[in-house]
């Protein structure tokens, strides 16, 4: 049953150090007041799931608190690559980390798998491709009824999922609008979860009945914090600050300036600070 | 329709391949240079071709070029926006594109692409983003077309990783290895157009651009190139088309605060 808290507590109720966790949004809605907050609390030892690890995983695995990540495309979107991610890879800064690489449909089946209820991911996927040479855990079935050799990947079953959406209602239901992405496979597949909302309003009576609900019986911990994706968007209340991920890649380049950077913007702050950043991108 | 001669090598590129789309065309669209060329062809040739993003927007049709796979724009002008693991699963797995865009980090000459790592998997020289959704765009789509601008970096004798693959080790062996698509059929590059040989499977020159010569071809290619009996002059962009892609261009740099979307 959903809770209403602020994301103090949520964030503390919710993710403890050596969790497996999955903070997902497919370029739009991506969850960086919760990334921030679980940054400030300083949870370490995360295995991190996620298509796109982008910015937020850049800044957690900067920070160190990452161990493992699990992902299909470790890119800043539209600018280039993930310079903290790969210090980590190419250089254990600030430490090493394990790395399982997937294709995005790959991700998107075990999400789906988890979501299911199920222990692997069946699909067409990684023909001739090298991945399955270097990751284990791709491996191959074959079809009972016509022979046909497929791809197998185990199913994600994170413990926490923490995800942006547009609205939840007093009673706790979530509505997910626009670019969807893999966020309500992601949140069914885990054990517990974390929505960010824009707002909170009385019910979702007036809404169409085919739009992406979750139910407030799926949604453990929702917490309002208006702005909470940005630098990502939200659609129908701000536009992506595409300046913000150019800055990223000129701040991300240098350890130092991240570092300064974390302190001033991140540990220094809370999420209140993010309805102030989307006015200048307000749609 | 008048054509123009002052043009550069990747707006040749980015026209050459906005040519090759049809009406008709199912196209999964890459960010970069194939995001640029496939609207080019819906804004001069082919208005009505479908468009898709793996971020989920199906019949896209985009004012300015997105900076990202998943900009708002994308949902907000597309026929309908699917969830990723639908896109995954129902239509690119589905066989319902024919089209799918790659560039490429690196690309050998049988079209196979390395996005991943430059060097040994586990101790990468240079650790680049990775996939995505291109291991499967690769076997699932139709056809494949690949563009990159020419460097013989990038253009390599051996690939040190394969993301996707194209034509493998060239001849049948994508049907050896069960994949039931063609692969990549066409190669565009800011200096020439190349297509594979029917048999071999090798990318071989079919076309170079006006002012072009097959030492430049060669001298920024890591493998030894061939070209083929009928060599053409690919036609200079007309005026519709370089005017097209430039007021796109400059549509999307004032929307992007001054990137441009490629």
């Amino acid at each position: 049953m959903a809770k209403f808290q602020n994301l103090e507590e949520a964030v503390a109720e919710n993710l403890h150090d050596g969790d497996t966790v999955a903070f997902e949004g497919f370029t739009h809605l991506i969850p960086h007041a919760a990334a921030h907050e679980v940054i400030r609390q300083g949870i370490k030892d995360l295995t991190l799931i996620r298509m796109t690890p982008d910015i937020i995983y850049d800044q957690m695995i900067g920070m160190g608190l990452g161990k493992k990540v699990i992902f299909s495309y470790a890119g800043n979107p539209g600018v280039g690559l993930l310079r903290r991610m790969r210090d980590a890879i190419e250089n254990g800064w600030p430490r090493s980390i394990e790395t399982v690489e997937h294709s995005h449909a790959a991700m998107a089946n075990a999400y789906e798998a988890g979501a299911a209820g199920l222990p692997c991911a069946v699909f067409r996927g990684y023909l001739g491709a090298g991945l399955k040479d270097v990751n284990p855990a791709i491996r191959s079935i074959t079809c009972p009824f016509t022979g046909e050799e497929l791809a197998a990947v185990p199913a994600h079953r994170p413990d926490v999922a923490v995800i942006h959406a547009q609205k939840a209602s007093r009673r706790g239901d979530v509505l997910v609008e626009g670019i969807v992405g893999v966020q309500k496979e992601a949140v069914l597949a885990s054990r517990r979860s974390v929505v960010t909302v824009e707002e909170v309003v009385e019910d979702f009576d007036d809404l169409h009945p085919n739009l992406c609900v979750l139910p407030h019986w799926t949604v453990t911990s929702i917490v309002q914090v208006p702005g909470g994706a940005h630098p990502s968007y939200t659609h129908g209340y701000y536009e992506r600050d595409n300046a913000a991920y150019l800055e990223w890649d000129r701040i991300s380049a240098d350890r130092d300036l991240f570092s300064a950077w974390m302190k001033e913007n991140v540990l220094g702050q809370g999420p209140e600070v993010f309805a102030e950043r989307v006015k200048g991108v307000q749609a | 329709m008048t054509i123009l001669s002052d043009f550069t090598p990747n707006e040749m590129m980015t026209i050459a391949a906005a040519r090759a789309l049809s009406n008709e065309d199912v196209c999964f669209v890459g960010i970069g240079a194939p995001s640029a060329a496939c609207n080019v062809a819906r804004l001069t040739h082919a208005p009505d071709i479908t468009l898709i993003y793996e971020s989920g927007t199906i019949g896209t049709a985009p004012n300015v070029l997105p900076l990202s796979i998943g900009d708002g724009e994308l949902c907000e002008t597309a026929v309908t926006t699917v969830s990723v693991p639908e896109m995954f699963r129902y239509w690119l797995q589905g066989g319902r594109i024919s089209i799918g865009f790659l560039g490429a980090a690196q690309l050998d000459r049988f079209g196979n692409i390395n996005t991943t790592v430059i060097g040994d998997y586990h101790k990468p020289k240079v650790r680049l983003p990775g996939g995505g959704g291109a291991p499967e765009i690769a076997s699932s789509c139709k056809e494949v077309f690949i563009t990159m601008k020419q460097a013989t970096r990038g253009m390599v004798e051996k690939i040190d990783f394969y993301t996707s693959f194209g034509h493998g080790e060239g001849g049948n062996h994508r049907e050896r290895l069960g994949i039931k698509t063609k692969g990549p059929t066409l190669l565009i590059t800011d200096l020439a157009i190349w297509k594979p040989d029917p048999e071999t499977k090798e990318f071989t020159v079919v076309s170079m651009h006006r002012g072009v010569t097959r030492d430049k071809v060669q001298e920024t290619c890591g493998w030894k190139v061939r070209f083929s009996d009928h060599l053409e002059e690919t036609p200079p962009p007309t005026e519709l088309e370089l005017t097209t892609l430039r007021e796109l261009q400059a549509r999307t740099e004032k929307a992007h605060g001054g990137k441009k979307g490629h």
